[in-house]
């Protein structure tokens, strides 16, 4: 398996076919388009903490702007800059990372196999995401600019909008095919391609994460597909799905067909989009699990209550999906099972976190760099995790939805979430991508400047929502509720920027630690699992010679060995 | 009642018969999750600290058995249940079906645009007057038939709501363009206005003063300026201001 395929540059860095190249291309697109999007939040946060004030320092060059005149934000913009921004951090940059990046780079070495099982599929899956980032970002070249109808796009306000909406529609098109083609082949990698030995139960928790994360990929997206289709069909040709009779926009009756719901497209973009926060966040924990465990030095405590878990909240993803439509004019039988699912859903959340928390009790835990990040993730987990439940009981709903309280909610599921565990995730498995470790000292400080920038950002957002602020709004101070607390934005928008500066120890060390990090051995970590026996970094094939697996991921400070950890491959 | 001094960094004051519930609910919710969270927390940092790497301190294998977890677990599960049926099912339950009498509530058709409330009085015959999307106009925005003879009373304002206070108000929300979203902070009330529904809403104002309509749901470039006045009017300010409109109406 370790034959040495002589091929030219395009094919081998570009268009590979070998599961690590897709995922490290994958990796970096995606933390480009995270950093894009952050930035395009990083500039809304100047129209939010000042409002109707020019930028600073670039100001003269958008005197004669017509999207930006003289510098200052004006709505069309704020409101493109917040679609855009939800769109590609959720499609374009969380996914692509934990599911393209990490489960690509990852799956195949932790069961044993010498690559995914349809490597051709997997390429296509990523130059298919290729071409709907082009196509999202092609849209800020249009005259109107992009979408503004925000990221969930409801109708009849997206029919009516620019041609930037019809991009959208076409580049998510693209990005749902291309998870679906990614999650066929997650699929059958992982029930055909276990090395010998591995049965289920000894799959490493991270494996599980995308199994089921692959499922709710395939079963959650053709909807929104099919839901694009229409919308698109209801832009370009006329049809109705989603406009009822007798609308009158700008005091002219609008001259469609008519007979349609508004409310369809919600239904059909949640029942995705409630499974799409779990393929979020199911990646992130499994990430967090091997990070914590690792460095513990101790099994993971309740492995099969949490793959239980794990099955059961990805079942109960797909019925959960209307929580967030209570103020569509829903009655008691609907909410009611609504309010009882999202209950019910909290259930196994609470015991995956529970379970990643008792598995400290009785460690010895090594505070490496990734290991900051991991444990970082679960109180932040807990606050997004906790602030779920009163938006998911209707009445309470009736005060808080659409305010920035739901922001701070999933944000503090996705951003100090997510996101610090796909840094854990970085900063873990970049000696074995690259054979160098990462800078400490630039790690660390990048770790504790996130850490308090990020909750800056996040934690005042309860506060706004306590106070009422309705959500996409362009000027923040509009109303007597909301100038109350405008204070707050301030502060949170210089945490923002703060943060932004603080990605920036993270990009320097990516890069500088390349060239003059320390040299990685193929196990640095003295971890147990099937990856770190591959040679550093992994040859085209990955293993020297097919690994056989004679125990469980987790066998760490086993009494009685010379050392505290066994691998899976030894006998 | 000074508007803008009662608003600060929480709830602002709630000013309806049916809010309390709704505040009762956040606020158990919360104290449950901080609760939580704490005690989490505590458990977390304990561990970060005693379990610390250092020399002479190694991992344990196994652990010892504990209850404590599925105790914990169980405990959460009975909160819940107990919360979302002894709570959120029937504060659910009253504000979305118990709706007033019509008899004894002050009957008001919201119709959203962009980016405008307008709201509809039935008049004194108590009867509101068709309305037909081909009559609209900048003169018309709901398209009243003015043939219609009901019509002839009904009043209609440009996001300016008045209804006097300690009485329902029966309100049916519905929209000429796109979704938005009806929201009153002080009174607890929220509501999409959806085209092609008709949703009906009520409430009742416990004290008068001058607050905000805001939209909770983005609906265009307009939906930060698309505030509405609500006036919540002793039963003597109503009249006068009602009488006042119908002067105001083309004989």
């Amino acid at each position: 398996m370790s034959e040495h395929h002589e091929l030219g540059f395009i094919r081998k860095y570009v268009f590979s076919v070998d599961h690590k190249v897709i995922g490290i291309q994958y990796a970096i697109t995606g933390l480009l388009f995270l950093l894009f999007g952050f930035c395009l939040m990083m500039i809304m946060r100047w129209q939010l903490a000042y409002p109707g004030e020019a930028l600073p320092l670039v100001a003269s060059w958008l005197e004669h702007s017509n999207k930006m005149p003289g510098g200052v934000m004006g709505p069309d913009l704020y409101n493109a800059f917040g679609a855009m921004h939800g769109t590609i951090m959720v499609f374009l940059g969380v996914v692509p990372l934990a599911v393209g990046g990490f489960g690509n780079y990852l799956v195949p070495l932790q069961i044993g196999a010498p690559d995914m099982a349809f490597p051709k599929l997997n390429a296509a899956s990523y130059w298919s995401y290729f071409v709907g980032g082009v196509i999202m970002l092609g849209s800020f070249f249009l005259p109107e600019g992009p979408a503004q109808s925000g990221w969930t796009s409801y109708p009849p306000l997206s029919n009516l909008a620019g041609t930037g909406q019809t991009f959208w529609l076409v580049g998510m098109i693209y990005l749902v095919a291309s998870s679906l083609l990614g999650s066929v082949n997650f699929l059958v990698t992982i029930i055909q391609l276990r090395a010998k030995g591995l049965s289920f139960f000894r799959m490493p928790f991270f494996v599980w994460a995308q199994f089921v994360t692959a499922f709710l990929l395939l079963l959650a997206f053709p909807p929104l597909q099919a839901a694009a289709v229409f919308q698109l069909m209801d832009r370009v040709v006329g049809t109705s799905f989603f406009l009822p009779s007798g609308l009158v926009v700008g005091g002219t009756p609008l001259a469609v067909a008519g007979g349609g719901n508004p409310i369809l497209w919600q239904h059909l973009f949640w029942f995705l989009a409630h499974p799409e926060v779990y393929v979020l966040i199911l990646p992130a924990i499994g990430l967090v699990t091997e990070v914590i465990v690792n460095n513990t030095r101790k099994p993971l405590y309740g492995y099969k209550t949490m793959v239980y878990s794990l099955l059961f909240l990805g079942f109960m993803s797909f019925v959960v999906w209307a929580h967030h439509m209570f103020m569509t004019g829903m009655g008691t039988t609907m909410s009611n099972f609504f309010q009882a699912t999202t209950m019910i859903i909290s259930i196994p959340s609470v015991i995956l976190l529970s379970c990643l928390i008792i598995t400290l009790w009785g460690g010895s835990i090594r505070y490496t760099l990734p290991m900051h990040f991991a444990l970082a993730f679960l109180p932040m987990f807990a606050i997004g995790g906790l602030t779920g439940l009163p938006l998911g009981l209707a009445a309470a709903d009736i005060y808080l939805h659409d305010t920035y309280y739901v922001i701070g909610h999933f944000h503090y599921v996705v951003a100090p979430g997510t996101l610090f565990a796909l840094f854990a995730g970085i900063y873990h498995w970049y000696p074995k991508a690259t054979g160098r470790m990462m800078n400490q000292v630039l790690g660390k400080l990048h770790f504790w400047i996130s850490f308090l920038a990020i909750n800056g950002i996040f934690m005042p957002m309860f506060i706004q929502g306590f106070a009422g602020v309705s959500r996409r709004l362009a000027i923040p101070n509009f109303y007597a509720h909301s100038e109350a607390v405008q204070g707050t934005n301030v502060f949170m928008s210089i945490s923002a920027w703060i943060l932004g500066a603080a990605q920036l120890l993270f990009i320097i060390n990516f890069f500088m630690s390349m060239k003059t990090g320390k040299k990685a051995t193929d196990n640095p970590w003295d971890a147990t699992t099937l990856e770190w026996a591959t040679p550093t970094p992994p040859p085209h094939g990955n293993f020297l010679q097919e690994p056989v697996v004679h125990r469980g991921p987790y066998e760490y400070s086993v009494p009685g060995k010379a050392t505290d950890y066994i691998p899976q491959q030894v006998s | 009642m000074d508007s803008p001094s009662i608003y600060g960094w929480w709830l602002p004051p709630n000013l309806s018969a049916h809010g309390a519930i709704i505040d009762q609910l956040i606020i158990v919710m919360h104290v449950f999750m901080v609760a939580l969270f704490v005690g989490w927390g505590l458990f977390f940092v304990y561990c970060l600290i005693r379990f610390r790497q250092r020399t002479g301190h190694k991992a344990r294998h196994d652990l010892p058995h504990s209850k404590v977890p599925k105790f914990i677990e169980v405990a959460v599960v009975l909160f819940e249940a107990a919360i979302l049926v002894g709570l959120s099912y029937p504060a659910w339950s009253k504000l979305r079906t118990a709706f007033p009498n019509k008899e004894n509530a002050t009957n008001i058709r919201i119709v959203a645009q962009q980016f405008a409330w307008n709201i509809q009085y039935p008049g004194r015959d108590g009867v509101f007057g068709r309305t037909d999307p081909k009559m609209v106009s900048d003169s018309n925005p709901i398209g009243l038939d003015l043939n219609d003879p009901s019509a002839k009373d009904d009043i209609t304002t440009l996001s300016q709501l008045h209804f006097p206070v300690d009485k329902p108000v029966l309100a049916e929300l519905s929209s000429k363009d796109v979704i938005h979203s009806f929201f009153i902070p002080v009174l607890r009330v929220k509501q999409d206005a959806v085209p092609g529904m008709k949703i009906p809403i009520w409430w009742e104002a416990t004290k008068t003063g001058q607050f905000e309509i805001a939209c909770a749901q983005l609906c265009g470039n307009g939906h930060t300026t698309m505030r509405g006045f609500v006036s919540i009017d002793t039963p003597e300010e109503y009249a006068a201001w009602t009488a006042e409109r119908e002067k105001e109406l083309t004989p």
